[in-house]
């Protein structure tokens, strides 16, 4: 299994200096966004996007042309890109954030141009210091070369990015919570409707939002066209993705690749194996949020849908390994206090339910468990997520809630027998 | 109003930015912190009275963010990842060595206000877990023995910028990527190293 390398390739041939101005044009970067801005349409670069099929690489797999295609109209409109990566296992972004910045900004350009925005912001999260850095003295270059500002690349276009920086919350990677947060507000996710981005976004006006590596793919895309990028990967997941491995395997890192091989064979080649040639005892496949899977589900293919089929997510492409070895109430617990302690506080099955999660896993982990804790768990979780199906009923405002329940329903249903051996049978005085 | 002239025009600057006034409340409360260490509430009495809104809700926004410290924090922010691609590689031993060296308890700071520790939620460094930052700058790979090492030359040297590459260089092991090109600048507080509040510096 070998790795695609479209919005990695820059960075991978130039390790010494891929996030400088000089360095990105030298290898042919804003080239794009300059024929572009001069001899391209918008109405083009949108047929572009959309005949690529591309889905958007923040968690929810929208397709990004349709959602740009939603855009309301106004003249003030906005472009947020959502660098809040925080989903515990993902470090995707930071890469692109860090290794080569201007192939984002090329991508923002490119975006406004396509969806006449004169104001673009890159939300990052407040602990990524050096990869907001790094972005933020890009801009300065392209803003110097006129790359930004006003009449860029000597056209008609104007455009202003503004680096803003979050300062520690997990929900701000929600949208809406993104643009309450962006608005100087307590980070708290919006009702949707009425509030769809699209429509009454960022200060109430059209905005889109789009993850760091769905707008970095788009020189590529414009680039070389909708039509190449399409016929990468697997109907459905088309072009590549760059997935973060990590957990207990020999090789974790970032790999980019087309979407459609199985986990277990990006685990062996990519991954180079568990370490200490071990058993995979479970996996998230997609973030924190994810249902896990077995070890014995290890051929699942790498797509949205054939992970969505198998009743979990591709969500922001982040495989956790975990080895026969590894204690999963332990790691059920780690997600739900990560989860108690990110809620925004606003809905009651939310708050309350997660912390509740934690208090009683936490019981059961350090083996002061109750017989009556398995059910009440399953209870809580019902509670917050209705049936407990895949994907979950929604009894809140954002997804968060329902999100907390993944790893508990995972051990109930595939590990119930570890969460048992840990419920003393005999009453402790 | 208790700022001087240089951080009044620095937050004028900062507002600019923005369409709308009130947007620049986020990066105008880490502002406050890189002069200070914390949010005092003289420093939200300023930003309530550049910003136009009440002091009530400057507070309220800057309760909700967990890196706007309402106390005062040490030189050397120590925040270890507890998170599920941490907690999977022995992120506990990792935290109990900080604790014992520090003598802390979560979200504590000690007598000489040289360390705070916290443990805290995904950094973005899972592939180099178990990871930490101090004053947000990452450094990846962890062992017990390294940490140590890396809290005594803290303690010792209580160098005046943080950089990452060199904490990475002497105190890390298995990145998340490689991170290729060496930075020689970096934090200046218990804040992030950003231009925009002049909290980044370049090492001599
Ligand atoms: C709780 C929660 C956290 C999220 N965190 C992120 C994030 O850190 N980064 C991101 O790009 N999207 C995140 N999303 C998804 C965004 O709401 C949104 O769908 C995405 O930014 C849209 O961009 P895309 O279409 O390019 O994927 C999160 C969603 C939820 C519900
Ligand atoms: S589900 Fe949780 S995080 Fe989402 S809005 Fe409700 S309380 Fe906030
Ligand atoms: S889980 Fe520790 S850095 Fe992501």
């Amino acid at each position: 299994m070998k790795e695609t390398l479209l919005l990695t390739k820059h960075m991978r041939e130039n390790p010494e200096d891929s996030h400088l101005i000089d360095s990105y044009e030298k290898n042919g970067g804003y080239e794009t966004a300059r024929r572009t801005l001069i001899n391209g349409s918008p109405e083009n670069v949108l047929e572009e996007i959309k005949a690529s099929n591309i889905r958007g690489r923040g968690g929810a797999g929208f397709p990004t042309g349709v959602k740009w295609g939603f855009l309301a109209e106004n003249e003030d409109r906005y472009l947020v890109i959502n660098a809040d990566e925080s989903e515990p296992g993902t470090f995707k972004d930071r890469i692109l954030l860090e290794r080569d910045p201007h192939q984002l900004i090329e991508g923002i350009i490119i975006t406004c141009f396509a969806a006449n925005i004169k104001n673009a912001f890159i939300y990052i999260r407040g602990e990524y210091a050096k990869p907001a850095r790094r972005v933020q003295d890009a801009v300065e270059q392209a803003y110097q070369k006129g790359y930004l500002g006003k009449n860029i690349f000597n056209s008609e276009m104007n455009l202003d990015l503004v680096v803003h920086l979050g300062a520690g919350a997990y929900i701000c990677g929600e949208e809406t919570a993104l643009l309450n947060s962006l608005e100087g507000r307590r980070g708290e996710p919006r009702l949707k409707p009425p509030y769809f981005p699209a429509v009454k976004g960022l200060y109430m006006k059209p905005t889109l939002v789009n993850n760091v590596e769905t707008i970095s793919s788009v020189p590529w895309i414009v680039e070389n066209t909708g039509k190449e990028y399409n016929k990468l990967g697997v109907e459905g997941s088309t072009g590549t993705r760059i997935f973060s491995l990590s957990g207990h395997v020999n090789n974790p890192g970032n790999y980019e690749i087309e979407m459609g091989s199985s986990f277990g064979e990006f685990v062996e080649s990519l991954g180079n194996g568990i370490r200490n040639n071990k058993k995979v005892k479970a996996y998230i496949p997609g973030g924190a949020s994810a249902p896990w899977f077995r070890g014995d589900q290890l051929d699942i293919k790498m797509t949205i849908d054939d992970v969505a089929n198998n009743n979990s997510m591709l969500g922001s492409g982040a495989v956790v390994m975990m080895d026969e070895d590894t204690n999963l109430v332990n790691a059920a617990k780690s997600i739900v206090s990560f989860f108690a302690h990110e809620s925004c506080g606003q809905c009651t099955p939310c708050r309350e339910g997660t912390t509740w999660l934690e208090m009683i896993l936490d019981r059961v982990a350090s083996g002061r468990g109750r017989a009556s804790d398995i059910d009440l768990l399953l209870d809580v979780c019902d509670n917050i997520s209705p049936g407990l199906s895949w994907p979950p009923k929604m009894t809140t405002i954002c997804p968060l809630g329902p999100s907390a329940v993944s790893p508990i329903t995972s051990l109930m249903n595939d590990f119930r027998e570890e969460v048992e051996s840990l419920i003393p049978t005999k009453v402790l005085l | 109003m208790s700022w001087n002239d240089s951080m009044i025009k620095q937050a004028k600057k900062i507002i600019k930015m923005y369409p709308q006034k009130r947007s620049a409340i986020g990066p105008l409360l880490h502002l406050a912190q890189s002069k200070d260490g914390y949010i005092s509430d003289d420093s939200i009495a300023v930003i309530s009275e550049l910003v136009g809104i009440t002091e009530v809700q400057v507070k309220s926004v800057s309760t909700f963010y967990s890196m706007y410290k309402q106390e005062p924090t040490g030189k050397y922010l120590l925040s270890v990842c507890k998170s599920i691609s941490c907690e999977i590689n022995n992120s506990k031993e990792i935290i109990d060595v900080v604790k014992d060296f520090t003598g802390l308890n979560n979200n504590e700071t000690d007598e000489n206000d040289l360390f705070t520790f916290e443990a805290v939620e995904c950094i973005g460094a899972c592939g180099g877990a178990p990871a930490m930052q101090i004053n947000y700058e990452t450094v990846e790979g962890l062992s017990s023995e390294n940490t140590i090492k890396l809290c005594e030359w803290l303690k010792e040297e209580q160098p005046d910028v943080i950089i990452a590459e060199e904490m990475q260089d002497n105190f890390g092991g298995t990145k998340s990527f490689d991170w290729a090109i060496k930075d020689q600048s970096g934090t200046t507080g218990s804040v992030p190293g950003f231009q925009t509040f002049n909290t980044t510096k370049e090492k001599k």
